[in-house]
């Protein structure tokens, strides 16, 4: 089954290499992986969809880690997925509006006009991505970049790596590398460790 | 202290700081500055020259393994580094704390394919806890701290330091009082007390339960506490390679070793329990044999202190992460408070189980062929075992195959760590450096190496190391099948016969000892097991004995790969040897 999972991970030389090479690995299969800064200084963000039977041992093999500070399966919750893509198309003068119009359904940005091709941006859901991929094809599709997915949950709850002093009081979250899987509270300490 | 310091000395102070005494290892052109340093601070941490870094590094985790302490061993650029390749792998598999210190080519030419140039730390991502690599002079006081940190808590395991020729020469004041910044790392020790009140009332209601004692028990020092549990409720215990010496042998409610060269009746008892409270295992293959046929009437109770292995192989019905001394005591505790002792049903199943044993462990039989006259490998370790209770004071590390089987069937365990093996990894070539590390660790106790000859032939160059650093304490026995045998066992039951590749020749390995100028003896007979034995302990220094075993003896009983540990084979069809002529060193000794 395909999940979609975000990971808060330590900005330190060669996390990113660790992860990928523990999903490698462990035979995950990785369909799309996007990594950037976070709100926190020093933490980096990671959402990666991966197809794997056991969504469970990719978490808890992840937290082995010691960068990891926080994975989150965010499949079933209500969340925003985007994924932005940048696509160069043919546009000889003759059937440039005509593009133009595609982009406006897609509410995708003309970003860059040359004389026989003009670069369009366009955020959405990867099945957006791919729709407006396939709608520009027959103009000609010269290039094309896709992001990879990014997830936020909805609503207030979040992903965040709490304070470390905040997690030892709550208790609750005191998993081997930092956090736990969500679902199971059998993992927990109720005192500090 | 204010003082400026280069990195290398850095690097033995915070050596120091941590504990360590003694380091195996080769020098190397990356590693000279910390090798140049390392000599002002010779009264303090001895440096072990080993023949070759796989040496070093087994003999590393040997000394680990016999402590508890980390395990140090040093290796340079390059090759070196991929010499120890081997033993990190097999600590990372056995979760033996090991910090791995390589040199690395300077930072200005790092990454251009530089002489001696290899990335170490992109090598063993796999087979690391974590790694570094250290560039500047100003991260080692905290990586060093870091490192064994990572190394020795929560599930111990390997840590590999990798640091630039310029970062060793650089200089600098170095700033110890850097604290830990680990967010991401907070092993769970204490477990989680709704699950153990789970577990002491699953213990009340089980009729037929089990404990299973792992690695894990011994690493965490909980073997008081699991006698205490044991002996409270009357629940009789197993244990597996790892856990060998986690609970003694010749206690009543001992009952062995499960899995694939288990005790037929521990594996029938694994499949008939009703309660099966794994403490610190990891549910090895070797040990479910097929997972999903493994304790199909049990309530699995999994106690780990790594949650990565809780569900992997084998599905737990109360997980508890934590660490096993901990998670032991909680459990005791919450037995004495809600009653719980020895229950008539416990009482009734360990009689049930003690009968299948009375029908299935001939414990020496296993292994003995009857119209046989040669030297049987059951034997020499009736005699070892003999002599090993007689006079205590001892470790047994042992190499990978069918010694290593026996080893484990037919010596008595007693002690905790005082069996010591390559498990996970299953790495030949383990024992003998492994064994020299344990005898560094444990001076005044006697260090037996049971080897096969085919891995006795893949380290056996550290007995110049034995010699050169006055070791006394390390006496070889080489099980000599003149086979690879575990693999020609294999061949003979499942692949016909064809015995490819596994036929074996070596040198007189007694004239090979005595060439480096050890005690080396070569027994071939029964009656010599026993006084050689004797005169090998009692030799000022350390020894080799050779013995000559009938060379295609199989180890039972067996699993069978991939099958269920219900269907176990005692025994093999009994025919005369019938492999190819005996090697001429082996026919003409």
């Amino acid at each position: 089954m395909r999940h979609t999972l975000v990971a808060l991970l330590q900005d330190r030389p060669g996390v990113l290499h660790r992860a990928v090479s523990l999903l490698r690995r462990r035979a995950f299969n990785i369909e799309s992986l996007a990594v950037g800064h976070s709100e926190t200084p020093g933490t980096s963000r990671m959402t990666l969809v991966v197809e794997a039977e056991d969504v469970q041992q990719v978490v808890k093999q992840l937290y082995r880690l010691i960068e990891v500070l926080k994975v989150t399966d965010v499949t079933n919750g209500p969340t925003v997925e985007r994924e932005a893509a940048l696509l160069k198309v043919h546009a000889p003068t003759a059937r440039r509006s005509e593009l133009l119009a595609l982009a406006k359904a897609f509410e995708a940005k003309v970003v860059d006009v040359g004389a026989s091709t003009v670069v369009l941006e366009v955020t959405g859901s990867p099945g957006k991505v791919d729709k407006l991929a396939e709608l520009a094809r027959p103009f000609g599709l010269k290039e094309l970049v896709r992001t990879g997915r990014i997830a936020m949950t909805r609503g207030a709850p979040s992903v965040q790596a709490p304070a470390p002093e905040h997690r030892a009081a709550r208790g609750d979250d005191e998993g081997y590398g930092g956090g736990t899987p969500t679902t199971a509270w059998a993992w927990q300490a109720d005192g500090g460790a | 202290m204010t003082e400026q310091r280069t990195g290398a000395q850095i690097m033995c102070e915070a050596l120091i700081r941590e504990g360590v005494d003694t380091m195996f290892g080769i020098p190397g052109g990356a590693i000279m500055p910390f090798y140049y340093a390392m000599f002002e601070y010779r009264d303090v941490l001895r440096h072990v020259l080993c023949r070759h870094e796989q040496g070093a590094g087994h003999a590393a985790e040997g000394y680990a393994r016999a402590t508890g302490k980390p395990g140090v061993c040093i290796g340079t650029s390059g090759p070196g580094a991929t010499n120890l390749v081997t033993p990190i792998a097999d600590a990372w598999m056995d979760s033996t704390p090991l910090v791995a210190i390589t040199g690395q080519v300077s930072s200005q030419v790092l990454g251009k394919d530089a002489f001696q140039e290899t990335d170490i730390t992109g090598i063993t991502v796999p087979i690391t806890k974590h790694n570094y690599l250290v560039r500047h002079v100003d991260e080692l006081p905290y990586v060093f701290k870091e490192a064994f940190h990572i190394a020795t808590t929560g599930r111990p395991g390997p840590v590999l330091i990798d640091v630039t020729k310029d970062a060793q020469q650089a200089r600098t004041v170095p700033r110890w009082d850097v604290a830990l910044n680990l967010p991401g790392y907070r092993p769970t020790y204490r477990g989680n007390s709704r699950q153990v009140r789970e577990v002491a009332r699953l213990l009340r209601a089980a009729e037929r339960p089990l404990i299973m004692a792992g690695n894990g028990v011994i690493q965490s020092g909980a073997t008081r506490e699991l006698r205490a549990l044991a002996e409270l409720t009357g629940v009789p215990v197993i244990t597996t390679l790892h856990g060998l010496g986690a609970f003694p042998e010749d206690h009543p409610l001992s009952l062995g070793m499960p899995g694939m060269h288990g005790w037929v009746h521990v594996n029938r008892a694994i499949q008939e329990c009703d309660l099966l409270v794994n403490v610190g295992g990891r549910f090895d293959d070797r040990v479910t044999g097929k997972a999903s046929t493994f304790a199909p009437r049990a309530k699995v109770v999994h106690v780990d202190i790594d949650p990565a292995e809780i569900d992997k192989n084998v599905k737990a019905t109360v997980p508890i992460v934590g660490d096993a001394r901990l998670v032991l005591q909680a459990l005791l505790d919450e037995l004495a408070a809600g009653g719980g002792g020895e229950t008539a049903a416990a009482r009734a199943w360990l009689a049930h189980v003690r009968e299948m044993q009375a029908e299935f462990q001939p414990r020496h039989k296993e292994v003995r062929r009857p119209d046989s006259a040669q030297l049987m490998p059951h034997d020499v370790y009736a005699a070892l075992n003999r002599v090993l209770n007689e006079r205590g004071g001892y470790r047994v590390v042992t190499d990978v195959g069918q010694h290593q089987m026996w080893a484990a069937q037919l010596l008595d365990w007693r002690r905790p760590r005082t069996h010591i093996t390559s498990g996970g990894a299953g790495t030949m070539g383990f024992a003998v450096p492994a064994a020299m590390g344990a005898a560094i660790a444990c001076p005044d106790e006697t260090i037996w190496a049971i080897v096969g000859d085919g891995g006795f032939q893949m380290t056996n160059q550290e007995l110049s190391t034995i010699v050169q650093e006055g070791i006394t304490n390390v006496k070889v026995a080489i099980v000599n099948n003149g086979y690879l045998g575990m693999v020609r066992q294999w061949q003979e039951l499942f692949e016909h016969k064809r015995y490819s590749g596994t036929l074996l020749t070596g040198p007189d390995f007694a004239r090979l000892a005595e060439a480096h100028n050890l005690r080396g003896m070569t027994v071939e007979r029964t009656d010599d097991v026993e006084d050689a034995i004797i005169a090998a302990w009692d030799h000022a220094g350390s020894a080799v004995i050779d013995f000559r075993v009938e060379r295609e003896v199989n180890v039972f009983p067996i699993v069978p790969q991939g099958k269920s540990i219900g269907e176990m084979l005692t025994e093999a069809p009994v025919t005369p040897a019938t492999g190819p002529a005996m090697a001429p060193a082996l026919a003409g000794a």
